[in-house]
């Protein structure tokens, strides 16, 4: 290689090598980890990628969980690049049920498609609802976004209990859940194989995932195709210069916030209106959570958040097979797994830098 | 190493070595090659200039002998000895002390407390105390250098404040003492005494480093002078030997016009009117008093004042980006103060290069094209409604790097690699393109290489000459006065005077140190 000065790297290093080299390292640890319990880490590993990757029953889970993942993950990422730390995507994506919920419930009257858009919407909405009193808060108030929106999913969680048992419940029933959303629906895996003649296994695999597909590109194109995009990009990229060049940052803040929160609230029609048909109890299930540590996996970048999606997708389905084939490797070994995949990929993102930089660059001579 | 210079270490006639030794030190941040083998040695008792533009590797250089960077190549020796200078606090224990260009000051903290920071010698704090008044006695006679031990630092003045450093430096038993920019914040006159506090540290035999870029203070106070140009030492000389022109040709490689050719101005009806303004800060303190003054089409209005003295607050205010507390702000009779919002001042006419291009002007993560919109994303010609048209905002950009020659002419550079000349064009390209009525500028050419300098200038008389109303605002007195048509002076918040461009320098320095022409002058 020849010897250039101390340049840059290659783009691919920044993008390609250096995540895949904190993947890897990541995986070499945890393995230790399942040595450690008595367990051949490369049968793990194995049955790790089999239980994700070696059916189709496998490959549908890893998607299904990617939908929520991608959704929650493109919420964190656009909230980074206005300089906003939302941790709020669990309690956003959670109230968003509310609008999925209401809407499937309550727009019975109108023709499916129309109640199904608006069921999409109204859980947006409910979302942005969700992100946008924190993110105003922070504008006029001065309160710290990550302190309002970690409070935000406490208080998301409670009011839900209160507003599914007290409200949706209905009467006589023991299960603390609606009743069932019948009118409007997504398609799943197992009936849209049916309907053409395929006979796939049943599975919360539905058709929001193309809506995550979308969800994805409309961020990227909102970001670097748009005015606003430009601004939320500038706010975060350095607020001072932002001010001068006439953007109001409080606006930008509150903003922001509301689109964060609508992207999580997706998520809320995947499990409300795509799986369950119902409103239950605690259906984001720490997905808004994993949504930090996709964002910050993928650069915040919707390509590499659908990317990190999928890695984790494949992490919960291939995770879950393995505690079922090896019941020392619990759920909570899957759950260290993620989390040193967040350390190095996050914490210690920039850990081989040098390592990698000095295989680029012949050391100069002195 | 193969350095020529590390050959001939025994010096003729068995003199005292140097103070400080510097050999082959070489440097590179990434792409930038700081230092190029730099070799450079400091008589024990002498003060020694360090000049060259800002980008010349000066102050990398010194952060190196003071343990701030770890030079890639090169050795350091004191009074003769080879040293390892890996931290400041090592450059400290051979006697090397430094003022850095901003105060490494606690405000909320004595002088007294200050100077001993960081040699407390024990877990209480008294015996130091104790211990350092004395020295400070001892070092308040031996070289004038009187402060009271026990004023709260940030409520002295700047002059004061740089005593302070020096004092601490001393206090750690400093032989030699580096100052970077000392007079950056300083009036003539409180330059004038620092200068003969140096002269006096040097007859106590202590070795004095200064960094300037200023080439009258090399001239008024050192013995010898390095002169550094892109990282390598061009030429050092005995000061006596060398004149202000001659330095000035080192530093830049070829003679520079240092005066801007300017014809006679024809100034217009008023543009920019200010009456009465006001504003306080956030704790209430006023840091423009009641400044009124006008800019009519077609002329340069420029305001001298020694950097803090509410320079950057009129700006902010006329830019919209502060609320006047007081007064008013007319643009061509309408009152704009109370807007105070830059998107519709820039719709209305008024542009804004700001004092600091890396915090403001430009977004340095962003390709060159993005930023060469901000501000003006919100313009119709650069998409539809809600989109920006990634080629309209592309070929604005070329042309404007083309008009300005821009170098690179790369629209796809993130905007931190540029340079800090081709940053400033690409801002001033961004602010004169749209056909502004009052361009308001702050520090056109700081931190810019000389030949940009030039550029900018004449731009700016061009600008003039077309009509426009230009407000300037810079902290070189030769920038005013060479581009100004009208100077005003400020200090303390408020407009001292007026002048013609022809004033006397001294004259300008007295109204830049607060001293008006009726007023005693201080006992210097």
């Amino acid at each position: 290689m020849k010897a250039k000065t101390h340049g840059e790297l290659p783009a691919y290093v920044d993008l390609v090598l250096i995540p895949a080299t904190n993947l890897v390292v990541a995986l070499l640890v945890a393995g230790l980890v399942v040595l450690i319990i008595g367990e051949n880490p490369l049968t793990a590993l194995g049955l790790l990628l089999k239980g994700a990757l070696g059916s189709v029953r496998g490959w549908s889970y890893m998607l299904y969980y990617a939908t929520n993942f991608t959704f929650t993950g493109l919420a964190v990422a656009v909230a980074f690049h206005a300089g906003l730390f939302n941790i709020g995507g669990e309690g956003q994506a959670y109230v968003a049920g509310l609008g999925a919920a209401v809407a499937g419930l309550g727009l019975e009257f109108l023709p499916w498609p129309i109640a199904l858009v608006l069921g999409i919407v109204a859980a947006m909405a409910m979302g942005a609802l969700w992100g946008f009193i924190p993110g105003y808060l922070q504008a006029r108030r001065g309160s710290h976004i990550v302190i309002t929106t970690i409070m935000f999913n406490f208080i998301a969680a409670s009011l839900m209990v209160y507003l599914i048992n007290n409200w949706f419940r209905p009467a006589g029933r023991m299960a603390v859940e609606s009743r069932e959303i019948t009118h409007i629906a997504l398609i799943n895996l197992r009936d849209a194989g049916a309907a053409l003649g395929l006979a796939l296994p049943p599975s919360p695999l539905n058709a929001t995932v193309f809506l995550a597909g979308l969800a994805a590109w409309a961020t990227w194109y909102l970001l670097w195709r748009t005015r606003l995009g430009y601004e939320i990009r500038s706010v975060g990229a350095n607020p001072e210069a932002a001010v001068y060049g006439g953007i109001k940052l409080q606006r930008i803040i509150m903003i922001t916030m509301a689109i964060s929160g609508a992207l999580a609230g997706l998520m809320a029609v995947n499990e409300v209106l795509g799986v369950h048909h119902r409103l239950i109890l605690e259906f984001a299930g720490g997905a808004g959570f994993v949504g930090i540590a996709v964002a910050l996996m993928g650069r915040s970048h919707p390509v590499g958040v659908v990317l990190a999606a999928l890695l984790f997708g494949l992490l919960y389905q291939g995770g879950a097979e393995l505690s079922f084939a090896k019941p020392a490797i619990t759920r909570d070994m899957i759950v260290v797994i993620q989390g040193l995949v967040i350390l190095f990929m996050g914490a210690l993102e920039q850990a081989f830098r040098p390592l990698l930089a000095s295989l680029f660059f012949e050391p100069e001579k002195a | 190493m193969d350095n020529p210079s590390v050959r001939h270490e025994k010096r003729p006639g068995g003199d005292a070595p140097p103070a400080v030794e510097l050999i082959g030190i070489d440097k590179r941040f990434g792409p930038v090659h700081a230092n190029r083998n730099v070799s450079l040695a400091i008589g024990k008792g002498s003060i020694h200039g360090i000049i060259g533009e800002n980008g010349a590797g000066k102050s990398t250089l010194m952060s190196i002998l003071f343990g701030f960077y770890a030079a890639d190549a090169g050795e350091i020796r004191v009074n003769g000895r080879k040293v390892d200078i890996k931290s400041s606090g090592d450059a400290i224990a051979q006697g090397i002390g430094m003022v850095h260009q901003h105060f490494m000051l606690v405000e909320p903290f004595s002088v007294l407390e200050n100077v001993v920071l960081g040699a407390e010698g024990g877990a209480l704090i008294g015996p130091a105390l104790g211990r350092a008044r004395s020295v400070l006695e001892r070092l308040a006679r031996d070289y004038e250098l009187d402060v009271d031990p026990d004023a709260i630092v940030g409520t002295l003045p700047v002059g004061l404040q740089q005593r302070v450093e020096i004092l601490k430096a001393l206090f750690k038993g400093a032989d030699v003492l580096i100052l970077d920019e000392p007079t950056g914040v300083l009036t003539p006159n409180e330059a004038d005494h620092l200068f003969h506090i140096l002269r006096g540290l040097r007859d106590q035999g202590k070795t004095v480093i200064i960094i300037t870029h200023k080439l009258n203070e090399i001239m008024a106070v050192t013995d010898r002078v390095s002169v550094m140009r892109r990282g390598e030492l061009v030429a050092t000389v005995d000061t006596k030997d060398t004149s202000a022109a001659a330095l000035a040709e080192l530093m830049v490689g070829r003679s520079v016009l240092l005066e801007v050719e300017k014809g006679e101005g024809h100034p217009g009806a008023t543009v920019l009117a200010v009456d009465h303004l006001t504003w306080h800060d956030g704790k209430g303190v006023a840091r423009v008093r009641d400044v009124s003054f006008t800019v009519r089409a077609g002329e340069i209005v420029g305001i001298a004042g020694v950097s803090g003295n509410g320079q950057s607050e009129l700006l902010d205010l006329i830019a919209g980006l502060k609320r006047p507390s007081q007064g008013q702000i007319l643009l061509d009779g309408q009152e704009i103060g109370h807007l105070a919002d830059p998107a519709r001042l820039r719709e209305l006419g008024v542009a804004h290069v700001p004092e600091d291009r890396q915090a403001r002007g430009l977004i340095m993560t962003f390709e060159e094209c993005e930023s060469a919109i901000l501000g003006w994303h919100n313009d119709p010609a650069l998409g539809s409604s809600l989109w920006l048209d990634r080629e309209r905002v592309q070929n604005r950009a070329k042309a404007d790097m083309q008009a300005f020659d821009v170098r690179p002419q790369d629209c796809h550079l993130k905007s931190a690699k540029f340079s800090g000349g081709n940053q400033q064009k690409i801002v001033l390209a961004r602010e004169i393109g749209r056909d502004p009525k009052l361009l308001i500028v702050g520090q056109p050419t700081r931190g810019v290489d000389v030949g940009a300098i030039e550029f900018i200038h004449r731009r700016l008389i061009e600008l003039r000459d077309q009509g426009k109303a230009i407000l300037l605002v810079s902290v070189e007195l030769d920038e005013i006065r060479s581009l100004s048509d009208r100077i005003l002076v400020m200090f303390a918040g408020e407009i001292m005077g007026e002048r013609a461009p022809e004033t006397d320098e001294r004259e300008l320095g007295l109204l830049m140190a607060g001293v008006r022409p009726g007023d005693k002058p201080e006992a210097a």
